[in-house]
């Protein structure tokens, strides 16, 4: 007789739903979690924000130096994304099926990859403080080494994507390595590219935020400053700052994103 | 007979909006990176020296690793609350999400719930995570509390985005025959949408997952929620040991690694997927 299909998939939903409420309790006794304390602090943060969390004149007074330091994250996220994309993509050229001198090169290549997009950005930044202390060198190579690892595999990807059509065409008609990569290769992968620059800038600016209170640069350390001295309505206008810049940011890639795919 | 000389040179690359504008923003990222190393505050660091000193500390973090302060056990342990912490935000986001992401699809809520929602929605995300733990730890005080609240906030704003996507590109002729036949709204959800869309629901979930995971090590290094990214951030600021540092670098980099298989993997599983 054949099992009813219907019954299985339920007991196969409840199986999973099972086990799921099991790793949730697991985990909620591994992290200390309070469920009810949880729930009500909501509510009470933002009972608390409506009247502690807003920008007061004191704040906007400050405006302009937040707004220089938001310069230098925004910069700081801009140049680590396109200088770690440049080099990704040659990374990425030795790697892919299609682009790569040699087969050995593919798995060193993947291997650099997948070690530094899996060291998370904040490990990076405590790493990297031995050597370049407190400073914006910090968070750069920080962001910069995390970018190169995404890039490298997104784009290892995209190239093996776009097939060996047009490779195999260009080397028939004799053409060089080189030629083969700059005529054929990069012109076809550049909008997929630029995307992924992209999105990596828009996810540096949200970390670079995070490096900034580990290294003490950029408008992550103002948040930190201004928090940590119990100054929230700078604090406030700090993330608003941040909020203002980040969907500007979103909508310009947006609309970059939509006149080059 | 000979055949004409061609007048010019053929426009091997024609004048397109996509092609100006690929160029247009390849100079526009050029010209901001050169412009960001003039303004660069470096602090007065020998930066040669500095590059030399991280190699050499590399070499030690890569190749000495060792544990000194906390026991292998006790890394272990740490490493599964941060593994925890990552896997409860992503279950609450999911589940909020689930159910505000249905009300932000265009096929299956009224166009003014879906803009109110997302954007919403576009504000939460773009609000970086640790400044929302940082918020709620005023009310609670730093700790797992606050770093689950925060977590999970952002995690939602995430997969509300992703999951309604999803439930977007369902044939929209599913649900009409669905509606037709006298489905109410539950019932298309429950027979229609969630079986068609359960594959990518999984996999965007997953993708979160491996998300918050790195996310929890940052908010155990800057925002006290625990962890191995707080043994870290001490292990960095406070002890100055790299050999340690190199061990917990290594154990979060095998999970990172592992997730990511399981990812693939999983992907694989589901069949063609979005990427």
């Amino acid at each position: 007789m054949q099992p009813d299909i219907f019954q299985l998939r339920q007991r196969q939903s409840a199986l999973f739903f099972v086990l799921l409420s099991g790793l949730t309790y697991g985990a909620i006794l591994l992290t200390n979690y309070d469920v009810v304390q949880g729930l009500t602090a909501i509510p009470r943060a933002f009972v608390w924000a409506t009247a502690n969390f807003i920008p007061d004149d004191e704040a906007w007074q400050r405006l302009p130096r937040i707004l220089d330091k938001l310069r230098e994250t925004v910069l700081m996220a801009i140049s680590s994304a396109t200088v770690a994309s440049a080099l990704g993509l040659a990374v990425a050229l030795l790697g892919a099926t299609t682009t790569r001198p040699h087969p050995w090169f593919s798995p060193p290549a993947r291997a650099i990859a997948s070690v530094f997009r899996n060291i998370d950005v904040s490990a990076w930044a405590l790493i990297l403080l031995f050597s370049f202390g407190q400073s914006a060198i910090t968070g750069y190579f920080a962001l910069f080494f995390v970018t190169f690892g995404f890039i490298v595999r997104v784009m290892i990807e995209t190239i093996d994507e776009i097939g060996t059509e047009s490779v195999e065409a260009l080397r028939a008609t004799g053409a060089g390595y080189l030629a083969i990569i700059t005529q054929s290769v990069i012109p076809a992968c550049l909008p997929q590219l630029i995307s992924w620059v992209l999105y990596m800038i828009e996810t540096n600016i949200r970390s670079a935020t995070l490096v900034g209170i580990l290294t003490g640069t950029g408008i992550g350390f103002s948040f930190d400053l201004y928090y940590k001295s119990l100054n929230y309505s700078s604090a406030s206008l700090v993330v608003l700052v941040i909020v203002v810049a980040v969907l500007l940011i979103e909508a310009l890639s947006n609309a970059i994103r939509r006149a080059v795919l | 007979m000979t055949l004409p000389e061609p007048a010019r040179r053929i426009r091997v690359r024609p004048l397109t909006r996509a092609n100006l504008s690929i160029q247009a923003t390849l100079i526009g990222l050029t010209l901001l990176t050169v412009y960001s190393f003039t303004t660069f505050d470096s602090r007065n660091i020998e930066l040669e020296q500095a590059v030399r000193d991280m190699f050499d500390n590399f070499r030690l973090l890569l190749l000495e690793p060792r544990l000194k302060n906390v026991s292998v056990l006790e890394m272990l342990h740490q490493l599964f609350v941060t593994a925890g912490l990552g896997l409860l935000t992503t279950i609450f986001g999911a589940i909020i999400a689930f159910f505000l992401g249905l009300l932000a699809a265009q096929n299956l809520a009224p166009r003014w719930l879906t803009d109110v929602i997302r954007g919403g929605t576009a504000f939460i995300r773009a609000v970086p995570t640790v400044l929302w733990v940082l918020f709620f730890a005023v009310s609670v005080g730093l700790g797992s509390v606050a770093a689950i609240i925060g977590m999970t906030f952002h995690s939602a704003g995430y997969l509300i985005k992703a999951y309604s996507e999803s439930f977007e590109e369902i044939e929209p002729g599913v649900l009409e025959a669905l509606r037709a036949s006298g489905a109410n709204w539950w019932q298309t959800i429950f027979q229609a949408v969630v079986p068609a869309s359960a594959s990518a629901l999984l996999s965007w979930t997953f993708v979160r997952f491996e998300i918050n995971f790195s996310t929890a090590i940052a908010m155990g290094a800057t925002a006290g929620a625990g962890g191995i990214g707080f043994d870290m951030f001490m292990a960095s600021g406070f002890y100055l040991d790299l050999r340690e540092l190199g061990a917990f670098t290594y154990a979060i980099l095998a999970f990172a690694i592992a997730l990511e298989w399981g990812a693939t993997r999983l992907k694989a599983n589901l069949g063609p997927q979005r990427h």
